[in-house]
């Protein structure tokens, strides 16, 4: 279990205040000057040495992405923070900013430095309403303080914050979408080239990370980017925010090692799953875009990305969502199959008519009114779907629906069999 | 140059194509949707996925993939093959399967592409999904449920024709593309018909009149204005049955207005289609013969005394037997410019559109003098708008009536008298226009049909060269014509003088006219007619008409084979489509056979002699389809100017000749567009009255 001391996220569970002073008394905005006095390269190959890799969902190296900023630009840089948590089973951004604001605006000065922006923005998931309002006031001391704005936190840099609340739609967390959104245009995944780091936000050279991302990177500067990677395996480094959800004792969210054995972060911090580890029927590890693994599978999992990769899933937001046996797993992908039909933008052609589709496969799969065959049907349009869109909304609706199909193929042709027994007329006897 | 592989074979590319471009180039078809040549890149139908190599493992979007050295693409292999079949059945489970139906049917990309990429069956057992009809005005009938969201015609209203009412609303399945039930106020909306790959949008005059493989397709000139827009006119059963655009890269491209396209059913309306001779008082259907006796008789009487005033249809044939038959009169009595424009039409220089419609794209500042773009010349307005949108257009000013222009437009005054500031160069309009690379003047005939309108002209060929505007590589003196005839009847000496049809008026109104021929002219002031003896050769029972004494009909521009030159002096040839009604004929055939009454019988006896002549005497028209060229001369010092303020000489563009004046579809988006612009103005006058 990851010891008191090295935890990022000291105020996670909101014991303390969220106010300034308080946030100083957990080392927030402490000789921040110095970090960023380190200089722009420094930052970068420090991030890079961390092995961080971007905590959204898809796992790009950070530092990476950051180095991908031109150096010299006639355009402005921008950072922008994607605070837009919307996929199930995730909620670690919403209480990183609600009870430790100071930790992110910290990370934002420490971040945009690193990438040479001076402008950085704030893109909040439009329900998130209190949340919004204490990361505004959160901004406004840091504002007062002189720890924005020009020579924010005296160290000589200037940095501007903005604050943006989207109007709650699940797209608007794909990174040009959510640009598009901030342009005051409609939330639509634009084509990819070119990347945001060349052609982003009003046209200029921009990056868009996760919460989470940003906010760690003032402890890994401070504290070194050998502590960060002493953490989890290789390519897998650092601690990480799960967020454990269903059927468990005890729903929470809780920074850890990565790595940690899925069976571990279950039952030490979660209280084990409802009625037992063996009443367990299957986990969807990384938020409800990632395939489900049955429990069998659960036993070994570790909670990277390579391992979950391994076994045909992701680690992806972190959301871990537990389900026991008494769920009815069909219809609860039934369930997501709807989110993400939903969800869908309606752009482009696949997933605008494929989510839909498979949605309603799974609703009549769900209640036993298919026909075997149609499991294939549905693995192939799901297939179909999957790589041919803009953005990664059409994988995201796909994988779920391949994750059932191949560990609970057996469960649907179950259901659609015992359907038909059931509504056969009953044979007379010889 | 950058070199790629193109499914193995080596083709070598420009810097900056896309994947789709250069598998184009190299002969190879990719299937898609949403791409269109002269839009932007939307790259959402998913339909035209490749592979390349190096690059992402994913197939990628080729219309939105730039290529890169060494790039190999691969058009197809199995896995695009599903691919393709994947998109093509998305796009069909939810399209409505009424293709008997549908008058898309025959020319329709997802018909095509179905046949060649999709799956023989479907798979598909849900409900298909419906979609409410939007309201697009009397021009585009809507069925959308058969939209496939390309969004071709959004981006055509955002980027080419600079309206704004038409978008995509919703998400996901749900996804819908609407107008706000409003209709396209757009001069260019018919376009969005052609765009549309489906039948989601389509013409809605000539809604299940015919199939598109059972029309005759003729190819046309245009001649409702003078951009000399390339047709082609589908008939079927001898009527013009719709009129769609030809691309010509330099003329329209492959847009064409509202008015061109859709105007064509007032060619069968009011027509006259048969000789008429006035008999006390009335007129009365009388035979060929009767008629021609008629006038040659009364021609033979007035001798010198004849004078003649034609339209803005006519074609160079036309014109130059009608000029023809009054030389031989010994009358120099004759203009085209029924509506009073006046330039000098013996100076080149100053009556063409000497940029050249092309090079429009160049401009970087523009002066507008009593002209709208817009409506005198739509096409060529989309051509100002790139300009301005992806162009180097910065500054566009106008003097005149104020107008929306789709693109940003300093409205200066509209009182002449502020050109004669510019002229003096100590303005900052006249440091932009010389200052500029590539300027710009377009003088209109708002301007022009003042009565000081040849002021105006000379002060606007002042400014221009003042301002440097006509240059080695670059003329920016532009006369923006209304009228299709005008400068081929200036090339052929049929315009006489700078004061043009004025002092023809006044000559037949002092009665030193007796017998005058009017050929397909309406908007004049007919009163001058009084005192002469009228002969009206036309094609609609219009103003003209009610006043001739004698009536010869004449085939309209889509029933004769003839000649225009457009406002860039470009010669083009358009081919009759349908016959024309009844006993009418083209005109120049009824001029040779009223010379030959008189006596007087041409050298030419058909079309092929008429041209032959006409290019005798007028060589450099031999040659079609290449601007005239014409040096610069200066157009003389300008006179004194009126006080008064420039304005607009037409108040409809759906209405401005007899053709579009009987036309059904012309009065349906007359009276929509009146609708509109009336609730827009109520709109902004209870916001302006709101506290």
């Amino acid at each position: 279990m990851l010891k008191d001391k090295d935890r990022i996220f000291t105020n996670l569970y909101g014991q303390a205040g969220v106010d300034l002073a308080s946030s100083k008394k957990r080392g927030i905005w402490d000789k921040t000057a110095s970090l960023v006095k380190k200089g722009r390269a420094t930052i970068v190959e420090e991030i890079k040495a961390s092995g961080l890799r971007g905590r959204g969902g898809a796992g790009f190296p950070t530092g990476l992405k950051w180095s991908f900023m031109p150096e010299h630009s006639t355009l402005p840089s921008y950072l922008v923070v994607n605070a837009d948590e919307s996929e199930p089973g995730t909620c670690k951004d919403r209480d990183m900013i609600r009870f430790d604001p100071h930790r992110l605006l910290e990370g934002c000065l420490l971040s945009a430095a690193g990438m040479g922006a001076h402008h950085v923005y704030i893109y909040i998931r439009g329900e998130f309403v209190r949340e919004a309002e204490v990361l505004q006031s959160a901004i406004e001391e840091a504002y007062a303080a002189g720890l924005l704005g020009k020579n924010a936190a005296k160290s000589g840099y200037d940095l501007d914050l903005y604050l943006h609340r989207g109007a709650g739609a699940y797209i608007c967390g794909e990174e040009t979408a959510l640009l598009e959104s901030l342009e005051g245009k409609k939330g639509q995944p634009r084509l990819k080239p070119p990347f945001p780091a060349t052609c982003g936000l009003y046209g200029c050279p921009t990056t868009v990370n996760n919460v989470e991302t940003i906010a760690v990177v003032p402890t890994i500067l401070r504290r070194g980017a050998a502590w960060f990677s002493s953490f989890g395996r290789d390519k897998n480094h650092g601690t990480k925010v799960f967020c454990i959800s269903g059927h468990v004792n005890k729903p929470c969210t809780v920074e850890e090692s990565m790595s940690i054995p899925l069976k571990d972060l279950i039952e030490q911090h979660a209280g084990g799953v409802r009625g037992g580890w063996q009443n367990l029927l299957a986990v969807i590890p990384g938020g409800s875009s990632v395939p489900l693994i049955p429990r069998t599978l659960c036993e070994t999992a570790l909670m990277d990305y390579s391992s979950l990769q391994e076994l045909n899933s992701g680690l992806g937001t972190g959301g871990v969502i537990v389900m026991d046996r008494s769920t009815d797993i069909v219809r609860a992908i039934a369930r997501i199959a709807h989110f993400y039909k939903h969800e869908s933008c309606g752009q482009c052609t696949p997933c605008r008519e494929g989510t839909g589709w498979m949605w309603r496969v799974l609703e009549r799969m769900a209640e036993g009114r298919a026909e075997v065959a149609e499991i294939e049907l549905l693995l192939q349009v799901s297939k179909q779907v999957e790589g041919h869109t803009i953005c990664a909304l059409g994988d995201a609706a796909a994988w779920p629906i391949q994750g059932l199909i191949r560990h609970f193929r057996g469960e649907i042709v179950k259901r659609i069999e015992g359907r038909r027994l059931a509504e056969q007329p009953p044979i007379a006897a010889q | 140059m950058v070199k790629v592989l193109v499914d193995d074979t080596e083709q070598e590319c420009e810097e900056g194509m896309t994947v789709l471009q250069a598998c184009e180039q190299a002969g190879v078809e990719i299937p898609h949707f949403c791409y269109h040549d002269r839009l932007s890149i939307a790259g959402n139908c998913r339909m035209c996925l490749v592979e390349v190599s190096p690059g992402p493992p994913k197939p990628q979007a080729s219309c939105a993939l730039p290529i890169s050295e060494g790039m190999a693409i691969t058009t197809d292999s199995p896995s695009l093959r599903a691919a393709r079949k994947g998109v093509m059945e998305f796009l069909l489970i939810n399209h409505p399967l009424d293709c008997p139906i549908c008058d898309q049917g025959g020319e329709c990309d997802l018909q095509d592409q179905a046949l060649a990429y999709g799956f023989e069956r479907g798979r598909f057992v849900e409900n298909k999904r419906s979609v409410g009809e939007k309201f697009m005005g009397p021009l585009v009938k809507t069925v959308m449920t058969r939209c496939i969201h390309c969004t071709r015609c959004v981006r055509f209203a955002n980027e080419v024709a600079g309206v704004d009412t038409i978008g995509m609303l919703g998400r996901g399945e749900d996804v819908e593309i609407t107008t706000l039930e409003q209709t396209l106020d757009s001069e260019l909306s018919g376009n969005v018909i052609d765009l549309c790959p489906v039948g989601a949008l389509t013409a809605k005059p000539s809604a299940f009149r015919a199939r598109s493989w059972e029309v005759d397709k003729t190819f046309g000139i245009d001649v409702m204005d003078a951009v000399g827009s390339n047709i082609r006119i589908d008939s079927k059963d001898g009527r013009v049955l719709r009129i769609l655009p030809r691309l010509h890269e330099d003329v329209n491209e492959e847009w064409l207005s509202d008015k061109a396209r859709f105007s064509c059913d007032g060619l069968t309306r009011q027509r006259l289609d048969q000789p008429y001779v006035r008999k006390e008082g009335k007129l009365q259907a009388v035979e060929w013969q009767e008629a021609l006796a008629l006038v040659a008789q009364k021609t033979r009487q007035a001798r010198a005394r004849c004078a003649a005033l034609a339209g803005n249809h006519c074609d160079l044939e036309s014109l130059y037997a009608l000029k023809k038959l009054l030389q031989g009169q010994g009358s120099q009595m004759f203009d085209a410019r029924q509506g009073g424009a006046q330039f000098d039409p013996s100076l080149r220089g100053g009556y063409l559109f000497n940029t050249t419609i092309a090079r429009v794209a160049e401009v970087d500042a523009l002066l507008i003098v009593g002209a709208n773009p817009r409506e005198d010349a739509p096409t060529l307005n989309a051509r100002v708008r790139q300009a301005w949108l992806h162009g180097k257009l910065r500054r566009a000013y106008g003097v005149g009536v104020r107008c929306d222009l789709t693109y940003p437009c300093h409205w200066l005054d509209d009182k002449p008298q502020r050109l004669l500031k510019i002229a003096a160069g100590k303005d900052g309009v006249f440091e932009t226009l010389s200052m500029a690379k590539r300027p710009m003047l377009m003088v209109g005939y708002d301007a022009l049909e003042r009565s000081d309108g040849k002021e105006i002209w000379r002060l606007c060929g002042a400014i221009a060269e003042k301002a440097k505007m006509v240059r080695e590589d670059w003329n920016g003196f532009n006369l923006l014509h209304r009228s299709a005839s005008a400068v081929g009847a200036s090339e052929l000496g049929f315009n006489r003088g700078l004061e043009g049809v004025q002092s023809l008026l006044v000559a037949m109104a002092k009665g030193c006219v007796d017998v005058t021929f009017v050929m397909e002219a309406d908007d004049f002031d007919t009163e001058a007619l009084d005192r002469c003896f009228t002969v009206y050769i036309g094609h609609h029972g219009e103003r003209t008409a009610q006043v001739a004494d004698v009536i010869l009909p004449s085939a309209a521009y889509t029933e004769k084979s003839g000649t225009w030159i457009n406002m860039e002096g470009r010669v083009q040839r358009g081919f009759a489509a349908v016959s024309p009604p009844g006993k009418a004929q083209a005109s120049w055939r009824i001029l040779r056979a009223l010379s030959e009454t008189l006596g007087a019988a041409p050298a030419w006896n058909d079309l092929q002699g008429l041209r032959e002549n006409l290019t005798k005497e007028h060589p450099e028209l031999g040659e079609q389809d290449r601007p005239l060229k014409a040096a610069w001369t200066s157009l003389g010092k300008a006179g004194a100017l009126r006080e008064e303020a420039i304005v607009a000489r037409c108040d409809n563009y759906y209405m401005t000749d007899p053709v579009s004046r009987a036309s059904e579809t012309m009065s349906a988006c007359t009276r929509t567009r009146r609708e509109l612009r009336t609730a827009a103005s109520r709109t902004s006058a209870s916001q302006a009255s709101r506290p």
